[in-house]
């Protein structure tokens, strides 16, 4: 703050805390009676009048203790301008005390567990406890209280993965996100060709479809498919291609969640935590992650 | 001297010596706030709005997002090892009106760009109690079907521009073609998503 400012904020804050003393001393001066009277001023309105009373004490009193409030609070805290006031305070000052402070306290429980790996967190009942406060706050609002996920958003517990369960592999997914990448076939193979597929697609984890379809569709399969959902079409974990002989969805497995899967395509994103959580608490969720399924 | 007689009595002296008494604290408070760097200078990286973000500030507040999600983050450390690093005065500089809220029924959105995926944004604002069953949030699904009509986007742009947000003539000549017809969903989420980016949000 330039000293222009620094002067206009303690001149105008000072002559205020004057202003308000003079105010209330000087209009107690001029009252005509210092106790209280049954004397009534000159005017009446509607023929209420006012009684010729002095300011109660109390109620002087009150203001003469903030004024005194006032001038203790400018001289300890930032108040004047530039200057910092005797406690030397600032809001930044005591955010870093807090953080301080809890880095004293926690980093070394964040420390010894970050010794561990993701599997053994996953049996250290206070690593879990850790886990689950930050699963909440920070993976929930997708994957569900307990990380049973919704609609296109991954169930974490069915032990089910897209890009594989290993502790490494959990902590790399949060840490980095994922970018799912479907594409859509809706111009490529025209709606007679996905419902082929999806009858195809269906017929992998045992569901009805008509026969002569799922032949058909399987041709298409092959020639389309395959390529990341892998011959047998169990999937590909390190192009995150899901497993679709195992009947679990995630956008949903009806004849008609398939299909406009197929036709329009899917990219559900995992956000990278990287710039959002340190490296200590990503690993201590990854072992909460991996417990969840075990 | 003056006497509460005297003043009471005297309608145009009562309200000079009234405006002297408020103005005391805006004129400490206030006012030097217009010519202090933290508050007019942008923090570095801070970009105007594009012409979509724009339009989804204004669907943002078209709905009162703003009443029931503050976009203030305190240096408490309760709050910044919930939201991130906390807010500073230079993040703001380009935003009138400011957004800050003043009560949170939800959470703080300060810092809320990156955090979920556009498709959580989708299915929590079309009903958010299809991914956080406890939520009382209201369900938004016309943003959906209704279009963002570009007619306007320039003019707003241009008004903006002149309090000081330094829209490019580009960005304003091809605003409304970058905008018109696209469902309010799609610009309220592009918005959002770039919500606080620009301070390092790790913790």
């Amino acid at each position: 703050m330039t000293d222009f400012w620094s002067i206009w904020i303690s001149v105008i804050t000072i002559a205020v805390m004057v202003g308000c003393f003079l105010l209330v001393t000087h209009t107690r001066k001029s009252e005509i009676h210092k106790e209280t009277t049954t004397e009534v001023l000159a005017h009446s309105f509607d023929g209420v009048e006012e009684l010729d009373n002095p300011l109660p004490r109390w109620w002087f009193n009150m203001f003469m203790i903030t004024i005194v409030f006032g001038i203790v609070y400018l001289f300890l805290y930032p108040g004047l301008g530039n200057y910092k006031g005797y406690l030397n305070w600032t809001s930044h000052n005591q955010w870093e005390e807090e953080m301080a402070h809890a880095e004293k306290h926690y980093q070394p429980v964040f420390s010894r567990f970050a010794q561990l790996s993701v599997e053994q967190i996953s049996n250290d009942q206070k690593a879990l406890q850790i886990g689950q406060r930050m699963f909440a706050n920070n993976c929930a609002l997708c994957h569900g209280q307990g990380g049973v996920g919704a609609f296109g958003f991954p169930n974490l517990s069915d032990n089910d993965w897209l890009y594989g369960g290993d502790g490494a592999t959990i902590e790399t997914t949060i840490t980095n996100g994922r970018n799912g990448a479907m594409p859509p076939w809706g111009a490529v193979l025209g709606e007679e060709g996905i419902r082929n597929v999806t009858s195809y697609v269906l017929s992998l984890s045992g569901q009805e479809a008509n026969a002569k379809l799922v032949a058909q569709g399987k041709i298409t399969f092959q020639s389309t498919c395959v390529a990341c959902h892998g011959a047998d079409a169990k999937g590909i974990a390190a192009l995150g291609a899901p497993n679709l002989t195992d009947n679990v969805w995630l956008y949903g497995g009806s004849f008609e969640k398939v299909s406009h899967t197929i036709r329009q395509g899917r990219a559900g994103v995992m956000p990278a935590h990287k710039n959002l959580l340190n490296q200590d608490k990503i690993h201590l969720i990854a072992g909460y992650v991996y417990g969840l399924s075990r | 001297m003056l006497k509460h007689d005297t003043i009471e009595k005297n309608l145009g002296l009562m309200v000079i010596l009234v405006i002297i008494v408020i103005s005391g604290g805006g004129l400490a408070e206030i006012v030097p706030l217009f010519f202090q760097k933290q508050t007019t200078v942008p923090v570095e990286g801070l970009k105007p709005l594009t012409a979509l973000q724009l339009e989804g500030r204004d669907i943002y507040i078209r709905e009162g997002c703003h009443v029931c999600h503050t976009q203030q983050i305190r240096p408490f450390r309760a709050e910044t090892e919930r939201y991130g690093h906390y807010s500073v005065a230079g993040e703001f500089v380009y935003d009138h009106p400011f957004l800050w809220g003043s009560k949170r029924t939800g959470p703080d959105l300060a810092r809320v760009g990156g955090r979920y995926s556009d498709d959580w944004h989708r299915a929590h604002l079309y009903n958010p109690r299809d991914v956080v069953p406890e939520s009382i949030m209201p369900s938004y699904p016309w943003l959906f079907s209704d279009k963002v009509d570009g007619e306007t986007t320039p003019k707003k742009m241009r008004a903006l521009r002149s309090v000081g947000v330094p829209f490019t003539d580009e960005a304003i000549a091809s605003s409304a073609a970058d905008v018109d017809g696209k469902p309010e969903i799609q610009a309220l989420i592009a918005y959002l998503q770039q919500l606080g980016t620009v301070l390092s949000n790790r913790r």
